[in-house]
């Protein structure tokens, strides 16, 4: 990626850095009583949540993001990093729909490499050539563990696995620090998730071997073995990894695991706030929306069911800015 | 041998132009690009951020600056030329290197100088002058190959 190609596109986003939400705001949403407190101060801050509910206008915060975006990078396939996911998300849910036979409102995900349209018509005539080649393979064997034996936990194990795959390799091939490291974090996350619900349901080696995903900081042969031995033996070798520091957050709960992820994601992208060239800036600020969009969400949902604001704060995240 | 010793005092003339005037079209064109973006989203930073565009210019005015002097020299410009030795003329090619080199690179190092501090003024507008001394401290490079350039091309004849 050549340095000089996104100095205007840095400038503009060092501008709309600005205006992400800083922890101080989050504390005032946090200290609301209501969830039309919280938007009275988002709008301020140039959310548009006028007559809209959370979700729309989170949905649509989001849709800006990527509008920008859109409007500064003339070749967006450098960000399909962050679409796999909902490539691999929209091909389970049509599976899934073309399994159930009927439509599912809302299931598919804009925001994705491959128009969901597509990804409907390929599953429904079975005609996979329809999809990137990197689809191709998962589709044909989600579909078939899916008709054959109804089993659609085996099928998201299948689909969540090859969509890691894809992440990972287009986090590496990039030759960008900050995609590489992402790749590594998700893949990280994710195998460590899979090793502690394993060894809680004491699931068998057959299954660690399908879900598990190869990657740098990891040794899986290690892992596997340790999730078959159960949790103690997980956290003894996590001990020796980088991710040392993840062993309390993942004795707390899942969601204070899923926390740690993503500060430890924002702790790796911070320093992008003083990079005035390449696309990290760029990718760093995605991040920190979504981050940021997640928070909002947490605190909402928070005041919608009446969690009191210790719980809140328990599951808020750091902050880009 | 005398037009060969001429040959090489344009030579160097037109590379110090040249090379430091390319060093500087790269990096206005990095702070413009940057400078546009800041602007896109803040119109009223446009005179802080037309200054830190236009500091990697400089290097381009220096290489002129001793294009004209060494031509002058010469007699290229003037009286008709002068009837120059080979060792007179790799003098003067050699003699304008400096300008020439360190024009280009401090140019561009400037430059990307410049569109970091382009960034600190569109966060912090009230910090554009220190921002701007950040990219000046390189201009003290280009000065002193202009300042060694014009004492060589001075000593030659």
């Amino acid at each position: 990626m050549a340095e000089n190609q996104y100095i205007y596109a840095v400038a503009r986003i060092r501008a709309k850095e600005n205006s992400l939400l800083k922890q101080q705001t989050l504390d005032q949403l946090m200290s609301c009583k209501t969830v039309k407190d919280c938007t009275n101060i988002l709008t301020d801050y140039g959310w548009d949540c006028e007559d809209k509910t959370p979700e729309q206008f989170l949905s649509l915060e989001r849709e800006k993001t990527w509008s920008l975006m859109r409007e500064m990078v003339e070749d967006m396939s450098v960000f399909n990093i962050f679409l796999y996911p909902n490539d691999f998300h929209n091909l389970k849910a049509a599976i899934k729909q073309v399994y159930l036979g009927k439509e599912i409102p809302a299931i598919f995900m804009k925001n994705a490499t491959v128009d969901p349209v597509v990804v409907l018509k390929a599953v429904t005539e079975k005609d996979f050539s329809l999809l990137p080649e990197s689809m191709r393979e998962c589709a044909d064997k989600a579909y078939d563990i899916l008709f054959k034996t109804g089993d659609s936990q085996m099928m998201d194990t299948v689909v969540d696995k090859y969509s890691l795959e894809a992440l990972y390799k287009s986090g590496k091939e990039s030759k960008n620090e900050l995609f590489a490291t992402y790749a590594e974090m998700k893949v990280v996350a994710a195998n460590i998730n899979v090793a502690i619900r394993s060894a809680k349901t004491k699931k068998p080696i057959s299954f660690l071997k399908e879900a598990f995903v190869a990657c740098d900081t990891l040794d899986i042969k290690a892992l596997t073995e340790a999730s078959l031995a159960g949790l103690e033996s997980i956290y003894a070798y996590l001990e020796n990894t980088a991710y040392h520091d993840a062993i309390q957050a993942i004795r707390k709960s899942p969601s204070a695991f899923e926390c740690w992820c993503d500060n430890k994601m924002m702790d790796l992208i911070r320093p992008q706030k003083y990079n005035p060239f390449t696309i990290s800036p760029l990718a760093a600020y995605v991040l920190a929306r979504e981050n940021e969009l997640k928070s909002v969400r947490i605190i909402l949902s928070g005041k919608l069911n009446g969690l009191p604001e210790e719980a809140i704060r328990e599951r808020m995240r750091e902050m880009y800015v | 041998m005398s037009e060969l010793g001429l040959f090489f005092a344009v030579l160097g003339a037109v590379g110090a132009a040249l090379v430091a005037g390319i060093g500087s079209a790269k990096g206005v064109g990095m702070g413009g690009q940057a400078a546009a973006g800041a602007l896109t989203e803040n119109p009223s930073l446009f005179a802080k951020v037309l200054i830190l565009q236009l500091l990697p210019g400089t290097q381009g005015i220096y290489g002129l600056l001793i294009a004209f002097i060494a031509l002058s020299k010469i007699g290229i410009i003037g009286n008709g030329a002068v009837s120059l030795t080979l060792n007179q003329g790799l003098s003067f090619l050699a003699a304008c290197l400096p300008m020439a080199i360190v024009g280009y690179i401090s140019a561009l190092h400037q430059a990307k100088t410049s569109v970091a501090s382009i960034a600190l003024v569109l966060k912090k507008p009230e910090q554009f002058g220190k921002s701007m001394l950040f990219p000046a401290m390189v201009e003290t490079y280009a000065i002193l190959a202009l300042l060694i350039s014009i004492l060589a091309i001075n000593g030659i004849l």
